[in-house]
């Protein structure tokens, strides 16, 4: 099985330096890139691999790519890597920063050249230190190589790549906050449209990506969008990061070809539960995804597969629920995060979460009552889709809305019996 | 001892004008100064711990920001500490993989142990016990930092043990 992302990582040990790396095939499709194919032909290459967004949103990447506009003489534009990773429950990226920092910084390179960027930004959380040294470390290894600076390779092209260490806040990783946070402000999120593409930085043009997202384009160009598609098991192309934590016997992370069953990622690579435990529902990807029950194991992982049964493939973390912790009280601490972590900017959002979560704290508490189940219910309405500026309160949504219609027995039960009978 | 020892009297002192050189450099650095205020922030903080009115007040013409829009942004971010801390940062996950491998239960160990709650600093100034989002080290959980390095799989004797300083960062 080819594990392309991940082939250069050791567990426990140090990352390849840059000589290890090129060794290895590293920095060839850079050489490729921007030796013999045209800014075009790399977009093309990466529509036609059908890679989709790795961050969330599934969004495809080669067309995202084409929003921007035509390259302006003396005009900065920039290219950014988002590293802000602060979902609960989601730990891939770190696995690539740390693991392989020059593949991400061939990908920023390739990348930015596709798009015409003159900056590279890495836009790491600040709680990521291991993982902003050795990139530190190797921007240095890539610069002394000429690799990055004024005219790479002699080809013509330039990029300067500067790293942005955050200091910690979920929404500084929806994409228009994190260009707020770059500039130096509160990291609100900015109204679309304008997109990013056509308005970002500075009002410059602007794309932002994922880690793991990025991290696929040196191997596409390398190897070209056919080989790509013909990595995934489904619809969808390539390989994905798959991790799983919570009380399973080996929680980890795996790369495997997008498309790899639920099942085969729990029982397989996992380990199955731990002993004494038994799996009652899980959230298929990240803290902002709907709950899959038990009988939905069967769910190919990929974007579509994932839909259908009703939630989203999200950044393919996955957090397993087992049979001996209380379903109400880890959706109270879910929604105790999105509270907290709400910008404020809108009413719903800053107002609502907080509400959610003081009306789940008190269920918990066995101070519930049955009108609660119903306000909780309106909320998730209130605070959904299209009722708040950006997509962090309906993220928060998700799984409060599903866990509401597969445990409602339980929701029920600490109404009835006035307290949490797991504690 | 008294909860004096826990505000540095060095925070009374101005900027270094080697940080303050530092932290202009950091603004030319970027396309508007304003773009370095965080890593300015985060300098402060690495000589002094956390962010005093008046370092805050030094810092916002180097990046020519009003002090009020540098608190803006300084109060908005988990890791900027505008008020003082101990000698050591313990930030325990209260995200929600730590919270099903029972981070609850290390939460009030650190009570019991340190006599605190999440957001004190211990009487003598050693330790400040601050909750924390997802780390990304729930593959470990539950999941902690203490000055910067990781530590996971936790339970009460090995969060002892790091606190004593004898257990190893990671996993
Ligand atoms: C509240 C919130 C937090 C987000 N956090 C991240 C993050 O940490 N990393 C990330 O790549 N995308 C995150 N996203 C998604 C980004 O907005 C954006 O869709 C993504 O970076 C685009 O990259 P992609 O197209 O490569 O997936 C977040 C979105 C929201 C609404
Ligand atoms: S939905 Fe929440 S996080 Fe998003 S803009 Fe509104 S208040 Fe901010
Ligand atoms: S939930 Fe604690 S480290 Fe991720």
């Amino acid at each position: 099985m080819q594990r392309p992302l991940t082939a250069n990582i050791r567990p426990n040990a140090p990352p390849p330096d840059c000589a290890a790396y090129e060794r290895a095939g590293g920095y060839q499709a850079m050489r490729r890139a921007l030796l013999q194919m045209t800014p075009a032909d790399v977009v093309g290459e990466v529509t036609k691999s059908g890679l989709r967004g790795r961050g969330g949103a599934g969004f495809g990447t080669g067309q995202k790519w084409s929003f921007v506009p035509k390259r302006k003489p003396g005009r900065r534009s920039y290219l950014i890597a988002n590293a802000d990773e602060m979902e609960p429950g989601t730990f891939k990226d770190r696995l690539l920063l740390e693991g392989d920092p020059h593949q991400m910084i061939e990908a920023v390179i390739v990348s930015a050249y596709a798009v015409g960027a003159t900056d590279g930004y890495i836009f790491v959380r600040g709680e990521y230190k291991l993982a902003i040294a050795r990139l530190t470390q190797a921007i240095g290894e890539a610069h002394a190589a000429g690799y990055l600076g004024e005219d790479i390779l002699g080809s013509g092209y330039s990029l300067n790549l500067h790293i942005h260490a955050s200091a910690g806040r979920y929404i500084c990783g929806e994409e228009t906050a994190l260009l707020t946070a770059l500039e130096g402000r509160r990291a609100q999120p900015r109204n679309k449209p304008p997109f990013p593409q056509v308005s970002g930085l500075w009002g410059a043009p602007s794309v932002v990506n994922n880690v793991e997202t990025l991290c696929n384009i040196p191997h596409i160009i390398a190897n070209g969008a056919d080989w790509f598609k013909s990595l995934g098991r489904g619809a969808d192309g390539g390989t994905k990061l798959y991790g799983i934590s919570g009380r399973v016997k080996r929680p980890g992370t795996w790369e495997l070809p997008i498309g790899t069953p639920m099942r085969e990622i729990l029982e397989e690579h996992a380990g199955g539960m731990q002993d004494g435990y038994q799996l009652r529902a899980l959230l298929p990807g990240g803290a902002s995804t709907a709950f899959l029950g038990a009988d939905q194991l069967d769910t190919a992982m990929d974007y579509g597969s994932v839909e259908k049964a009703g939630s989203r493939l999200g950044t393919g973390s996955a957090i397993v629920l087992d049979d001996r912790s209380c379903p109400v009280g880890m959706i109270c601490n879910l929604e105790h995060f999105f509270a907290q972590e709400s910008c404020g900017w809108c009413t719903p959002c800053r107002d609502g979460l907080p509400w959610v979560e003081r009306m789940l704290r008190a269920l918990e508490d066995g101070d519930g009552e049955d009108e609660d189940l119903h306000q909780l219910q309106r909320h998730v309405g209130l605070l959904g889709p299209g009722r708040t500026f950006c997509a962090h309160a309906p993220g928060a949504m998700a799984p409060l809305e599903s866990g509401l219609r597969h445990f409602r027995d339980e929701f029920e039960r600490h109404v009835r019996e006035r307290h949490c009978s797991w504690r | 001892m008294s909860t004096a020892d826990i505000i540095e009297p060095r925070t009374d002192e101005p900027l270094s004008e080697q940080l303050r050189d530092e932290i202009r450099a950091l603004g030319e650095h970027e396309a508007h100064p304003r773009a370095a205020c965080i890593a300015a922030l985060q300098r402060v903080q690495e000589e002094y711990r956390w962010v005093s009115d008046a370092h805050l007040r030094e810092v916002a013409p180097l990046l020519g920001m009003s002090p009020a829009d540098l608190d803006g942004v300084a109060t908005y971010f988990n890791l900027i500490f505008r008020r003082p801390v101990g000698r050591r940062v313990l930030l325990l996950c209260d995200s929600v993989t730590c919270w099903l491998m029972q981070r609850e239960r290390l939460e009030a160990h650190l009570r019991h142990r340190l006599g605190i709650v999440p957001g004190q600093t211990t009487p003598d100034g050693d330790i400040t016990l601050l909750p924390t989002v997802c780390l990304g080290h729930c593959d470990h959980a539950p999941a902690m930092m203490l000055d910067n390095e990781l530590y996971g799989d936790l339970d009460e004797q090995r969060m002892d043990a790091i606190i004593d300083g004898t257990a190893k960062a990671m996993p």
